[in-house]
C-alpha cells in the first residue's frame, strides 16, 4: 500500500499551506449562510403556534449545541490519531478545537437558559440533558487547563489526548439523555432518523444556520491550526518560506 | 418595526440569546486571527535570532 498520502497529510508545511488556501472557501460561505439564516429565522419564518416568536431562539441555540458536540468529536478523533500514530499535526488540530468548542458550549447553555425561562419557567434545572452539556463545558475547560498546566508540549499533547478520548463517553449521554430519562428538554426535531417534525419555512433557516456554523467552525479552526503548527515548527526551514 | 423588536413579548430573552451568539462568532474569529498573527511574529523573531532554545535544551540533555 502506498503511504505517501498519509505522510503528506501529516506534514506540517503541507497542512499549513492547505489550511491557508481553504480558510476563505469555508469562511465566506459561512458568513453568507449565517446572515441569510438569521434574516430568514427572525423575519421570514412564521411564529410557532405554541411558543410564538420565542421559538426563534432555536436558530442560535440548536446550531451552538450542534457545534459544541461536533467539535468535541473532531477534537477527540484528532487526539486519538495523534496518540496512535504519533502525528504532531493531529495533536495540533485537537488543541485548535478546544477553545472554540468551549465557547459554543457556553453559548448553547446560555441561550438554552434564555429559552428555558419563558417556556419552562426556570433558567436552570438539574436535568440530564442540561447536566451532561455542563459536563461537556467542564471537559473542554479541563482539557485546556491540562494543556496549559504541562510545560512539555509532547506530554501535554498525550495527557490531554487521553482526557479528550475518555470524555467521549459524555457524547452519547448528551445525545440520548432526552430519550433515556424523563427530560424536561424536548426531543430532537431535526437530527433524527425519520422526517423532521418542523414545517419547511421554519426548518430551512435552521438547516442553513447549522451548515453555516459548521463551515464557520472549519474556517476558524483552520486559522487556529496554522497558529498551532507555526508555534510547534518554528525552527524548521519551511517556516522561513511560509513567512515570506 | 417596533413590533419586530418586541418579538411577541419574548424580546428580553430572544435578543440576549442572539447577542451572546454573535459575540461568540465575532470573538472566535478575532481570537484565531490574533493567535495566527502572534505565532507568525514569534516565528519571525525566532528566525532572526537564529537560535532555537528548545534545541539548545535538548543538546544539554
Amino acid at each position: 500500500m502506498n503511504w505517501a498520502w498519509f505522510h503528506k497529510f501529516g506534514s506540517p508545511p503541507h497542512i499549513y499551506r492547505i489550511a491557508g488556501t481553504l480558510t476563505p472557501w469555508f469562511g465566506w460561505p459561512a458568513g453568507a449562510l449565517i446572515v441569510a439564516a438569521a434574516y430568514a429565522g427572525l423575519v421570514l419564518a412564521p411564529p410557532d403556534y405554541q411558543q410564538g416568536d420565542g421559538f426563534r431562539i432555536i436558530y442560535v441555540h440548536a446550531p451552538s449545541a450542534w457545534l459544541s458536540v461536533m467539535i468535541y468529536g473532531v477534537m477527540a478523533t484528532a487526539a486519538a490519531i495523534g496518540l496512535i500514530w504519533r502525528m504532531k499535526v493531529a495533536h495540533a488540530a485537537a488543541a485548535s478545537c478546544a477553545g472554540i468548542g468551549a465557547w459554543f458550549t457556553g453559548v448553547s447553555l446560555i441561550t438554552g437558559m434564555l429559552w428555558g425561562k419563558p417556556m419552562w419557567g426556570t433558567y436552570w434545572v438539574w436535568d440530564p440533558r442540561l447536566t451532561a452539556q455542563l459536563v461537556l463545558l467542564f471537559l473542554y475547560l479541563g482539557y485546556m487547563g491540562l494543556r496549559s498546566g504541562i510545560d512539555d508540549l509532547g506530554r501535554a499533547d498525550r495527557a490531554s489526548a487521553v482526557l479528550a478520548i475518555v470524555g467521549v463517553v459524555n457524547i452519547p449521554i448528551i445525545r440520548y439523555s432526552v430519550e433515556w430519562w424523563n427530560s424536561i428538554h424536548q426531543a430532537p426535531s431535526v437530527m433524527k432518523m425519520d422526517r423532521p417534525s418542523m414545517p419547511m419555512d421554519m426548518l430551512a433557516p435552521l438547516l442553513m444556520m447549522l451548515l453555516g456554523f459548521t463551515l464557520y467552525f472549519a474556517a476558524v479552526m483552520l486559522v487556529r491550526l496554522r497558529a498551532e503548527i507555526l508555534r510547534r515548527e518554528r525552527s524548521a526551514s519551511w517556516v522561513k518560506e511560509a513567512l515570506q | 418595526m417596533s413590533e419586530f423588536f418586541a418579538m411577541g413579548g419574548y424580546a428580553a430573552f430572544l435578543w440576549p440569546a442572539y447577542a451572546i451568539t454573535l459575540l461568540a462568532v465575532v470573538v472566535n474569529v478575532i481570537a484565531a486571527r490574533r493567535a495566527h498573527a502572534a505565532a507568525r511574529e514569534e516565528a519571525r523573531r525566532r528566525l532572526e535570532t537564529d537560535v532555537d532554545p528548545e534545541r539548545e535544551v535538548e543538546r544539554e540533555r
